[in-house]
């Protein structure tokens, strides 16, 4: 598709793209955690770019990549980063898209906020900590949005059981805890 | 009308002014938390709102969803993608169709099938989104002018979309959640007759369509309630997300289906409403302006739709036919693992989105090769939405919470995913 | 219909004269104005919607008055899935409604849980509540939901519901206690 954007992105700043891609014609950019916040605003005010329309923040948990088809290299490991934090931005003006990911370890998985840069992120990165446990810095408010206050864990990543609940409240003669049954078929 | 001493002496209970203290003489400024939800008639679905007011006046309002998280990613990331289509059914389940379309596109997406189905599948999945897209409208507008007190309008649309939801039965066997459209086309062709019943369904539609715009449009009660009621500026649209009818009323000229058309779209003549001001009023003639093109759409679609197949023949999405999975071996453990496996797409990300009832509606699927996906993201228009909600009723009245709750048209499912 | 519904009432009220049945008459006039309180949540609401609509309308059967607050309602119909964050909300409601009170859990996510098997849906609205009638449909169609409601005003003329029968149960024990004392 046009990669133009993508490189006059590369060339304004060549220091914070690690990568740029364009699978199915989406144009994607790998981005520098520490240089997220200037590539935002340059491709925000800069009238080529003119990236006005948020369209989506979210993170991809790759804890159980094994992709078919492809060598055994590209698997996950434990040297490898496992979270991407993705970015998707819009032009009203110039129609074009491109889509940030910023990759982060497991140790420290913090990630600048662009909330006030487009408000909504702001929902959005409170989904992504709330789903996945990323720490969005300079986030006005980052508390859990989908689950109660009372949850712990982050249920969308990969090592967390998709069965596991966690109840508030229950009639008077059940218990809260029951004992899980065995299920047959427990896949993935 | 009592003199101010007097209305003082019977609000504060019968003592003299002189002996109440000075923070007492006024009547209390503190601000008061009310609390909107999550059971409420007006919140569609369930959203909590912690309003904090100052008299009537809404000061901050915290909007408070997730009452409805069904955990669509979680489950998706456990079913074959086919499995998935009946999730997708439920995150906008007023316009259905549209959401087994969007997934369906995702999955061709990354499979490289965009633009080689058979083009009568195109034409039957525009033709059922359309229909769904008229039930989503005529449900929001319904359910919002209940709200507002009219009922009739509210009866006479469910009744309207009672008939379309009798011809989505006949379609695709459920009146709802119809799970119809598959990767690679639909899973069965139109049924016979539907085009003479769907065209007198049409014709049914825009009478009472008139009768319903007779009742509200020009109804003191429901512009006094609507107009000037939640409006929202060009720019601040675009920079919080707003898409769909939302965006339309306050001025953006964005459509999925024309700026980035699909399917069959750059066939088919359609006009787009704009408005001026984004308020409610303004968002609810949007979405009747686009009820009527979606009818034009459809007679479009009923006189252009060709034959032939409604699945394509490419061996990595369809099933065998039927003959030839019982009597040879090789198509029985074809159809085995098809269903089984799941349609095994390749690795790799994509984000495919079309335009839902809402806005756009897209997917952003991570594929690792197997027949089920690694990720599932839906970028849900409800969701953005409802964060513009504080921002929307910030210095308006608790009772202007309920149409401009009922104009933004947060589905819970799709919210809340 | 009309004439099989005027000959049902003479039937039971004649039946019950005979057998000195007349403490069956309010339970009669419960089951025939049921004032429903329709905690909607998520995708059966549509149904509702359409069971409260002309065509499947559900007023022939009296209970077509929706009242949003739990203290003038006596029908809790659970529509939709219930979530672990929604439980809460729900029992406060179902607490806050006078006694005889009935429960509906209208579709298979209010019954079991539907086919969501996840840490945030509920397996059923009677983890929360006991429930006198379920539906199960994803979404039920309409003509299975006035069936239901059939089944439970039967329910309710036998003084079968859940806080019916708590309802005897208490006082069957105050009586004995107050004849030991």
């Amino acid at each position: 598709m046009s990669k133009k954007v993508l490189d006059a992105l590369t060339a304004a700043h060549p220091g914070a793209v690690v990568r740029t891609a364009s699978p199915h014609g989406d144009d994607t950019a790998w981005i520098k955690r520490d240089e997220l916040v200037k590539v935002a605003t340059f491709l925000r005010d800069d009238p080529n770019m003119l990236f006005d329309a948020p369209v989506f923040c979210t993170c991809i948990d790759w804890l159980d990549w094994k992709p078919v088809g492809r060598p055994v290299a590209e698997h996950w490991d434990e040297s490898k980063p496992r979270f991407t934090v993705a970015y998707q931005l819009r032009s009203t003006k110039h129609k074009h898209r491109i889509r940030l990911e910023i990759e982060l370890p497991e140790a420290d998985p913090r990630c600048p906020s662009l909330a006030d840069m487009w408000p909504a992120f702001n929902w959005q990165e409170r989904e992504t900590f709330d789903m996945y446990g990323i720490r969005f810095e300079g986030h006005p408010d980052l508390r859990r949005i989908f689950l109660y206050e009372e949850f712990v864990g982050y249920p969308l990543r990969k090592d967390y059981p998709k069965e596991k609940r966690q109840p508030l409240v229950r009639r008077d003669d059940l218990p809260i805890n029951p004992i899980k049954a065995p299920h047959a078929g427990e896949h993935k | 009308m009592a003199d101010a001493q007097t209305l003082k002496q019977l609000v504060l209970g019968r003592k003299d002014v002189q002996d109440l203290s000075d923070t007492e003489q006024d009547l209390p400024p503190d601000l008061m938390t009310v609390n909107m939800g999550p059971s409420h008639p007006a919140m569609h679905g369930t959203v909590r709102i912690v309003l904090t007011v100052d008299g009537e006046k809404i000061v901050k309002g915290d909007v408070q969803p997730g009452y409805l998280h069904r955990c669509f990613e979680k489950e998706s990331e456990h079913a074959t993608y086919t499995q998935v289509f009946p999730y997708t059914d439920r995150l906008n389940y007023v316009s259905p169709m549209i959401n087994n379309c969007g997934w369906a596109m995702v999955a061709e997406k990354l499979m490289g099938l965009t633009g080689k189905l058979p083009r009568r599948a195109e034409y039957v999945r525009v033709i059922v989104s359309e229909m769904s897209r008229i039930t989503d409208h005529l449900t929001c507008v319904g359910a919002s002018a209940m709200e507002l007190g009219a009922f009739t309008p509210f009866l006479y649309l469910l009744k309207c979309r009672e008939w379309l939801y009798e011809l989505l039965e006949k379609v695709s066997g459920a009146r709802l959640t119809h799970s119809y459209v598959r990767i690679g086309g639909v899973s069965k062709d139109l049924p016979e007759g539907f085009g003479p019943e769907l065209t007198a369904c049409l014709d049914k539609i825009a009478s009472v369509m008139v009768e319903c715009e007779t009742l509200l449009n020009n109804n003191k009660i429901f512009r006094d309630r609507m107009a000037g009621i939640g409006a929202i500026s060009k720019e601040d649209a675009i920079k919080t997300g707003c898409v769909g009818p939302i965006a339309r009323s306050a001025g953006v000229d964005y459509d999925v289906r024309r700026d980035y058309p699909y399917s069959i779209y750059p066939e088919l003549e359609f006009d787009v409403p704009l408005g001026t001001t984004g308020d409610c009023y303004d968002r609810y003639l949007v979405r009747l302006e686009e009820l009527k093109q979606c009818i034009r759409i459809l007679r479009q679609c009923l006189v252009q739709i060709p034959d032939g197949p409604v699945m394509s023949d490419d061996h990595r999405v369809a099933l065998p036919a039927k003959q030839a999975t019982y009597n040879t071996i090789e198509s029985m453990i074809r159809h085995f693992k098809h269903i089984m496996d799941g349609v095994r797409v390749p690795a790799g990300e994509t984000y495919a989105f079309l335009e839902g009832g809402n806005g756009e509606l897209g997917f952003f699927v991570v594929s690792d090769g197997t027949g089920r996906p690694y990720k599932a993201y839906v970028r849900s228009p409800s969701f953005v939405h409802l964060s513009t909600a504080e921002m929307l009723f910030k210095n308006h009245f608790i009772a202007d919470v309920v149409p401009i709750f009922g104009m933004i048209n947060m589905i819970g499912g799709e919210c809340d995913k | 219909m009309g004439v099989e519904l005027t000959t049902t009432r003479l039937e039971d009220a004649a039946k019950w004269a005979k057998q000195g049945k007349l403490a069956r008459i309010p339970d009669w006039g419960r089951k025939f104005s049921l004032f429903t309180y329709p905690f909607v949540t998520a995708c059966c609401g549509m149904e509702f919607m359409s069971v409260a609509a002309p065509k499947y309308d559900i007023a022939r059967f009296g209970a077509e008055f929706p009242r949003f607050s739990p203290r003038q309602s006596d029908l809790l119909m659970i529509v939709g899935t219930i979530t672990e964050k929604q439980g809460p909300a729900l029992k406060r409601v179902y607490d806050q409604m006078a006694e005889p009170k009935w429960v509906i859990a209208f579709g298979v996510c209010a019954s079991t849980g539907g086919f969501y098997q996840n840490y945030h849906a509920m397996p059923g609205a009677d983890q929360v509540i006991p429930v006198d009638v379920y539906i199960p449909g994803c979404p039920p169609r309409p003509e299975q939901v006035l069936d239901a409601l059939m089944m439970l005003m039967d329910r309710i003329q036998d003084g079968r519901g859940h806080s019916q029968l708590r309802l005897k149960r208490e006082s069957i024990i105050a009586k004995q206690t107050e004849a030991e004392e």
